[in-house]
C-alpha cells in the first residue's frame, strides 16, 4: 500500500488538502494496558471532497477523525488542518482553530437545550464573537428546510430537525471542513437520507469539504470517497461508492482485515 | 437495597462533602450556641453558689429596691443589725455564725491608671473574714486584711490590676479616691472565675465604714450547723429565734435561688443565640434538600433501572432515606467537633466586645450531644424525603429512554401559596408599624417569619423571569456566555430559588440590622442635639453613682459656667417600680431642654413633678396630680406640673433631688452636666475639668459630640456582633452556591463538551459558570434587601415611642451589600468554574 493509493485524489489545483495525517500514531494507555488506536496512518482529505470513513467497531475510525478534528491529541506524527500543525497548538489556539476552522456534527446531543435552532445555528460564531453572514446563513437554513421550526428549541424538534440543525451550524461557519461523527447513527432510515443529502447538496453546490465517520454502507454511498480501516491502518479505499460495492468490500476485507 | 445506598454513598464523595457541610455547619452552630450557655450557666451558678454555710439570712426584700440587696446598685444596700449576728450565733445547733459585708461600688484602679470593671459588671467591695467555713474566699497569698489600711483582691483583679503584696492599691469608693495597701490575694470559689466582676476585701470595721456609713450592720449573715444538725432543723430553729426580721434559707435553698435567678438572667443570651443557630439551620436545610434532589435527578435513570429490575417504591425510598441518615450522622458528629470551635469563637467575640466571658473548661452536657446529632439526622431525614418521594416516581420504562425526567409539579401551587403567604407577612409588617408600640412589634414579628417563608415558597415561581430581568446585561456585555449563563440559572428555577434563598435570608436580616441601627444612631444623634443644651457630659467609666465632692470641684474649675448633677434612684411610683430622676431645679433647665405638652418647668423647685406623656399616661396622672415616691429609706410627696413628650432616653419622672434627700436618698450623681462660660475655649476647659478629676480615676469628662459618639459606637458595636452571627448564615450560602454550581456543571458535562468541541474557549466556559453564580447571587441578594427594607420600615415605625424617631435607610451601604452577594457569588464559583474549564472536551461529548 503505497502513499497514493490512499491519498484523495481529486485535489483543489490552487492548494494543498482540507486536512491531512502524516504518520499519525495514536495509542490509548501504558505499559501492558497499552492499545494502539491509530498506527502510522497517513491521509489527505481534499478540498471539496466528500471522504467517509468506515471501519467494524474498535477499528479506530472515531479515533482518527477525533485527532484530525483537534479534539483528541496524537502520540506521535503530525496533523495538519490546511497548513496549520495540529499538534503543536496549546488548548486556546486548538479551540480557535475549531472554532473558526472546523465544523461538527455529532450522532446525539448536538446542540445547546436552552438555545433556539437559529441560536444553534449561529453558536460558533456568536462565541467567536463575529458577525454572522446573514445571507449565507439564510441560504443554509432554507436548503435545510427548517425555517418555520427556527424558534423552536430542540426538545421540540425530532431526532431528524435536530441533526438538520446540527449540520447547518456545521456549515453556517464557513468552515475549511466539517467533521460528522456517525450522524444518522440515531436517525431512522428516512431521516437520515434527509440530513445525508443535505450534507451531499452542501459539498456539490459550496464546495464544502466534509469527513464522516459511519459504519452504514448506505450512508458511506452519499461520499465522493470511502476509506476503510481495521486495526489503526486504513486497509482498503474506493471512489464513488456505492452502497451495495461499500458492503461487498466490507464483506472482502473483513476477513483480511483481521489479522491477528 | 441498602448496600445500593452505601455504594451510591461512597461513589458521590464529593456531593457528600458539599452536602455534609452544611450539616457539620448547622449543628456545630447550635451545639457551640448550647455550650456556650451552658458554660456561661455554670460559671455563674459557681459564682453565686459558692457560699458552703448551711444558714444564710438576708434582709428582708423591699418592693421599692430593684433585684435583690446586694445587686442594687443605687441606694444603699439593704442591711442586718449587728445584733441579729449575735442572736443567730446564740441559736441552738449553730456551730458558727459570721456577718458578712459585701456591696458594689469599690472600683479597683490598675498601677497603668485603668479602672478595672468598666464593662458594667459588678466591682464588689467586701468584709474579710479568717473562718473559710463562713466565706467563699480562699486565700492564695499573704495574708487576710486585719487593719484599716490594709486590702486583699480576688486573684484575677490582682493579676489584671498588676499589683503585687505590699503594693498601694488606689481605689475608687464611693466617698472618693483612697489607697490600701495589698496584703493578701485570693480566690473566689472554687475556679477563681468571677465573670468580670471584681472585689476588694477590707476587714469588716473599715468595710463597713466604706459601704454602710459606718453603720455596725451586715448584708448577710452566714451560720454553720453543728455536728449532726441538717439545714432545714437548723434554719426553722434560726426563724424561731429572730422570727420574720430577716429572711432565713437553707444553703442549698439560696444556691438554688441564685441558680434560678441566673438560669432566667441568661435566657435571654440563650434565646438571642438560639435564633440564629435556627437561621443556620434552616439556611442549611436549604443545601441538603438541593443536593439531594439534585442526587436524585443525576441518578434517576439509575433508579428507574433499579425499579425495572424489580425494587418497589418503598425500596426506593427507604433506600435514599438510608443514605441522608448516613449523610446527616456523619455530618452531626463532625458538627460537635465545629460547635466546640463556634464555642470557643463565641467566647472571643464576648469578650472582644468588653463582656467578660470564661475562657476555658467548656461545659458539653449528654444533652448537647444528643441535641447536635438528632438535629443533624432530622434535618438531613428530612430534608431528603420529598426529593425521595419524587424518585420513587419515577416510571421503571424511563431506565430505557434517553432522556429522563423526574415529573416535576407545577409552580402555580407554590405561586399561589407563597404569594398569599407573602402578601399576608408584609400586610402584617405593615399594620404593625400603623399599630406601632408593642402590640405592633407583635405584628411586625409574625410578618418577618411569614414573609420570608412565603417568599422562600414563592421563590421558584419568579425566579425564572426575575434572573431574566437582572442578567438583562451579560448577553450585551459577554456576548453568547452570557445568555447562556442567565439561560442556565433560569432552566433550573426551583434549584436558583433554594441557591438564592439562604442569601436571601442572611441578606433580609443583615440588611434590616443595618437600617435600624443606623436609624437608631441618627435618631439618638437628633434628640441629643435637641434635648441636650450642656456643654459637657461627667459620668463614671463603672456606671456607678459618684460621690458629691465631684460636683464641687467642677463648679470650681474656671470657665464652668453651671454643673446640674442629675441622680437616678430606684424607687415605687403609684405602685410601679421606677426610676426617678433626680434634679438640681435651678440650672436642669440650662442644660435639657423638655418639650412640654402642659405644665412647665417652673413648678420643679417648690415640690414640682414632670412627667412625660407616655408615663403618664400609663400611671394614670395628669397635671395637678398628686404622686408619692416611695424610696428605701422613706417616702416623698409631689405634684405633677409639667408633662412633656418623651425623646428617647429622656423619659420618666422627674423631681428636684434635694426632695429625695429629704426623704434619706444618699445616692451620688450618676452624671452631670456642665454648661460653659460663653467665651471658655472648649479643649482647654475639657483639659482643666480632667485635671481637676485627678482623684477620681473613674470619672470621665465627655463633650456633648463625644458622650453621642459613645452611645452611638455601642449601637455599632452590637450590630457588630449580630452581623458576626449571621455571617454564619452567608459562608452556607456560599456553600450552597459552590454545591449548586458543581452539581450543575456535572449534569450539563456533555454540554460544555459539545460548546468546547464548537469552538468556546476555557475562559468562556469559565466565565459561563461565574455568571451564572452572580445572577443567582444578585437574585437572592434583591429579594433580601427588599425584605430586610421592609422589615427595618416597620420596626422604626413601632419603636417611634421608644425613641427610635428618625428612619435612616443608608443606601450607599445596602449598594455595598449587593455588590458583596455579588462578589461572594462570584468568589463561590471559582472553583466549580475552573473545574468546568478543565473538562476534557473527548470524554464530556462521550459522556454516558
Amino acid at each position: 500500500m503505497t502513499q497514493d493509493t490512499i491519498a484523495a485524489s481529486h485535489e483543489s489545483p490552487t492548494a494543498g488538502p482540507a486536512a491531512r495525517a502524516v504518520e499519525l500514531t495514536k495509542v490509548y494507555g501504558e505499559g501492558e494496558t497499552a492499545v494502539t488506536a491509530l498506527d502510522s496512518v497517513s491521509v489527505d482529505f481534499g478540498r471539496g471532497r466528500f471522504t467517509a470513513i468506515m471501519g467494524p467497531s474498535g477499528s479506530g475510525k472515531s479515533t482518527l477523525m477525533h485527532v484530525c478534528a483537534g479534539l483528541d491529541s496524537a502520540t506521535s506524527g503530525k496533523v495538519y488542518i490546511g497548513d496549520v500543525d495540529l499538534t503543536v497548538l496549546k488548548d486556546n489556539d486548538l479551540t480557535r482553530l475549531r472554532r473558526d476552522a472546523v465544523g461538527f456534527v455529532f450522532q446525539a446531543f448536538n446542540l445547546v437545550p436552552t438555545l433556539s435552532a437559529l441560536e444553534n445555528i449561529t453558536l460558533p460564531m456568536d462565541i467567536a464573537g463575529r458577525k454572522v453572514d446573514q445571507e449565507w446563513v439564510d441560504s443554509v437554513i432554507d436548503t435545510i428546510g427548517l425555517r418555520d421550526r427556527l424558534r423552536n428549541r430542540p426538545s421540540q424538534l425530532s431526532g431528524g430537525q435536530q441533526q438538520r440543525v446540527a449540520a447547518a451550524r456545521a456549515l453556517a461557519s464557513r468552515p475549511q471542513i466539517i467533521f460528522a461523527d456517525e450522524p444518522t447513527g440515531n436517525l431512522d432510515s428516512r431521516a437520515g437520507a434527509e440530513v445525508l443529502s443535505f450534507l451531499r447538496r452542501s459539498v456539490d453546490d459550496h464546495g464544502q469539504t466534509i469527513v464522516m465517520v459511519t459504519h452504514d454502507p448506505t450512508a458511506a454511498s452519499y461520499a465522493d470517497h470511502v476509506l476503510f480501516l481495521a486495526d489503526g491502518q486504513i486497509v482498503d479505499t474506493m471512489d464513488n461508492p456505492t452502497a451495495e460495492g461499500v458492503l461487498d468490500r466490507m464483506k472482502g476485507f473483513d476477513g483480511k482485515g483481521r489479522r491477528s | 437495597m441498602l448496600r445500593s445506598a452505601w455504594r451510591s454513598l461512597l461513589h458521590h464523595k464529593l456531593r457528600l462533602v458539599l452536602s455534609g457541610v452544611a450539616i457539620v455547619l448547622g449543628v456545630g452552630f447550635v451545639v457551640g450556641t448550647l455550650i456556650f450557655t451552658d458554660t456561661l450557666n455554670s460559671t455563674f451558678t459557681n459564682l453565686f453558689s459558692a457560699t458552703t454555710s448551711d444558714v444564710v439570712v438576708t434582709p428582708n426584700e423591699d418592693p421599692a429596691a430593684s433585684g435583690s440587696g446586694r445587686a442594687s446598685r443605687n441606694g444603699p444596700p439593704l442591711t442586718l443589725p449587728a445584733d441579729l449576728l449575735a442572736q443567730v450565733q446564740g441559736v441552738d445547733g449553730v456551730a458558727k455564725a459570721g456577718g458578712q459585708v459585701l456591696a458594689d461600688g469599690v472600683s479597683i484602679v490598675g498601677t497603668d491608671g485603668t479602672v478595672l470593671g468598666t464593662t458594667g459588671a459588678p466591682t464588689f467591695g467586701s468584709n474579710w473574714d479568717d473562718d473559710q467555713d463562713l466565706t467563699p474566699f480562699r486565700l492564695t497569698e499573704g495574708r487576710g486584711p486585719a487593719a484599716s489600711g490594709e486590702v486583699a483582691l480576688d486573684s484575677v483583679s490582682a493579676e489584671k490590676s498588676g499589683y503585687v503584696l505590699g503594693d498601694s492599691v488606689s481605689l475608687v469608693s464611693p466617698d472618693g479616691a483612697m489607697t490600701a495597701t495589698l496584703v493578701g490575694v485570693f480566690r473566689y470559689g472554687s475556679s477563681g472565675n468571677l465573670a468580670g466582676a471584681t472585689i476588694a476585701a477590707f476587714d469588716t470595721a473599715s468595710a463597713q465604714q466604706l459601704l454602710l456609713g459606718g453603720r455596725d450592720e451586715y448584708t448577710e449573715i452566714d451560720a454553720v450547723a453543728s455536728e449532726g444538725v441538717s439545714q432545714e432543723v437548723l434554719a426553722a430553729a434560726v426563724r424561731a429565734v429572730i422570727g420574720d426580721a430577716a429572711t432565713v434559707r437553707t444553703g442549698q435553698e439560696a444556691a438554688d435561688q441564685a441558680a434560678a435567678d441566673i438560669a432566667s438572667g441568661l435566657a435571654f443570651i440563650d434565646i438571642f443565640l438560639l435564633v440564629f443557630a435556627g437561621i443556620a439551620l434552616f439556611v442549611g436545610s436549604f443545601i441538603i434538600l438541593n443536593t439531594f434532589s439534585m442526587l436524585v435527578a443525576q441518578r434517576s435513570r439509575e433508579l428507574a433501572l433499579l425499579r425495572a429490575l424489580g425494587a418497589t417504591r418503598g425500596q426506593i425510598v427507604r433506600s435514599l432515606i438510608a443514605e441522608s441518615f448516613g449523610v446527616g450522622l456523619v455530618g452531626a458528629v463532625l458538627g460537635l467537633g465545629v460547635g466546640v470551635a463556634v464555642a470557643f469563637g463565641l467566647q472571643s467575640l464576648f469578650a472582644a466586645i468588653g463582656a467578660e466571658i470564661p475562657t476555658g473548661g467548656l461545659v458539653l452536657l449528654p444533652r448537647t450531644i444528643i441535641v447536635g446529632l438528632l438535629i443533624g439526622v432530622l434535618v438531613t431525614v428530612i430534608a431528603a424525603l420529598a426529593p425521595a418521594l419524587r424518585a420513587s416516581r419515577i416510571p421503571p420504562m424511563a431506565a430505557l429512554r434517553d432522556d429522563v425526567a423526574i415529573p416535576m409539579r407545577s409552580l402555580r401551587l407554590r405561586a399561589i401559596a407563597g404569594g398569599i403567604l407573602l402578601v399576608l407577612g408584609l400586610g402584617a409588617m405593615t399594620a404593625g408599624a400603623m399599630v406601632g408600640g408593642g402590640a405592633g412589634s407583635q405584628y411586625v414579628g409574625v410578618g418577618v417569619v411569614a414573609a420570608l417563608i412565603g417568599a422562600i415558597v414563592l421563590s421558584p415561581a419568579i425566579a425564572g423571569p426575575l434572573v431574566r430581568i437582572l442578567g438583562f446585561a451579560f448577553p450585551r456585555m459577554f456576548g453568547t456566555v452570557g445568555s447562556l449563563a442567565v439561560q442556565n440559572a433560569e432552566r433550573q428555577p426551583r434549584r436558583t430559588a433554594a441557591t438564592a434563598s439562604a442569601l436571601m435570608i442572611g441578606l433580609a436580616l443583615v440588611s434590616a440590622l443595618t437600617i435600624f441601627a443606623s436609624s437608631a444612631k441618627t435618631s439618638i444623634t437628633q434628640v441629643i442635639d435637641r434635648v441636650v443644651g450642656a456643654d459637657f457630659l461627667i459620668s463614671s467609666q463603672t456606671q456607678r453613682p459618684f460621690p458629691d465632692q465631684v460636683t464641687a470641684t467642677v463648679a470650681t474649675v474656671p470657665g464652668v459656667a453651671a454643673v446640674s448633677p442629675v441622680k437616678i434612684v430606684p424607687a415605687e411610683v403609684e405602685g410601679q417600680g421606677a426610676a426617678v430622676v433626680g434634679v438640681d431645679s435651678s440650672t436642669f433647665g440650662e442644660m435639657v431642654t423638655l418639650t412640654f405638652t402642659s405644665g412647665s418647668l417652673a413648678g420643679l423647685g417648690t415640690g414640682g413633678m414632670l412627667v412625660d406623656t407616655a408615663t403618664a399616661t400609663g400611671a394614670g396622672v395628669g397635671i395637678g396630680d398628686p404622686v408619692t415616691v416611695r424610696v428605701t429609706t422613706g417616702t416623698a410627696d409631689f405634684t405633677v406640673t409639667g408633662l412633656y413628650d418623651p425623646a428617647g432616653a429622656y423619659s420618666g419622672y422627674v423631681v428636684d433631688a434635694a426632695a429625695l434627700a429629704e426623704a434619706g436618698v444618699e445616692t451620688g450623681a450618676s452624671f452631670l452636666y456642665v454648661k460653659a462660660e460663653p467665651d471658655a475655649d472648649p479643649t482647654q476647659l475639657q483639659e482643666a475639668m480632667t485635671a481637676a478629676l485627678v482623684d477620681y480615676p473613674t470619672v470621665q469628662v465627655l463633650s456633648q459630640v463625644q458622650f453621642r459618639e459613645q452611645i452611638t459606637s455601642s449601637v455599632d458595636q452590637l450590630l457588630l456582633v449580630m452581623v458576626m452571627l449571621l455571617s454564619l448564615a452567608i459562608l452556607i450560602a456560599v456553600l450552597g452556591i459552590v454545591n449548586t454550581l458543581v452539581l450543575s456543571v456535572v449534569e450539563r458535562t456533555r454540554e460544555i463538551g459539545m460548546l468546547r468541541a464548537v469552538g468556546a474557549l476555557r475562559r468562556q466556559i469559565r466565565t459561563m459558570v461565574v455568571l451564572e453564580a452572580l445572577v443567582i447571587a444578585v437574585y437572592g441578594a434583591v429579594i433580601g434587601l427588599v425584605l430586610g427594607v421592609w422589615f427595618a420600615v416597620a420596626l422604626q415605625r413601632t419603636l417611634i415611642d421608644q425613641g427610635i424617631e428618625v428612619l435612616d435607610i443608608p443606601w450607599l451601604g445596602l449598594l455595598l451589600f449587593l455588590v458583596l452577594a455579588g462578589a461572594v457569588g462570584v468568589l463561590a464559583a471559582l472553583w466549580p468554574a475552573f473545574r468546568a474549564g478543565r473538562l476534557n472536551v473527548l470524554e464530556a461529548i462521550s459522556t454516558e
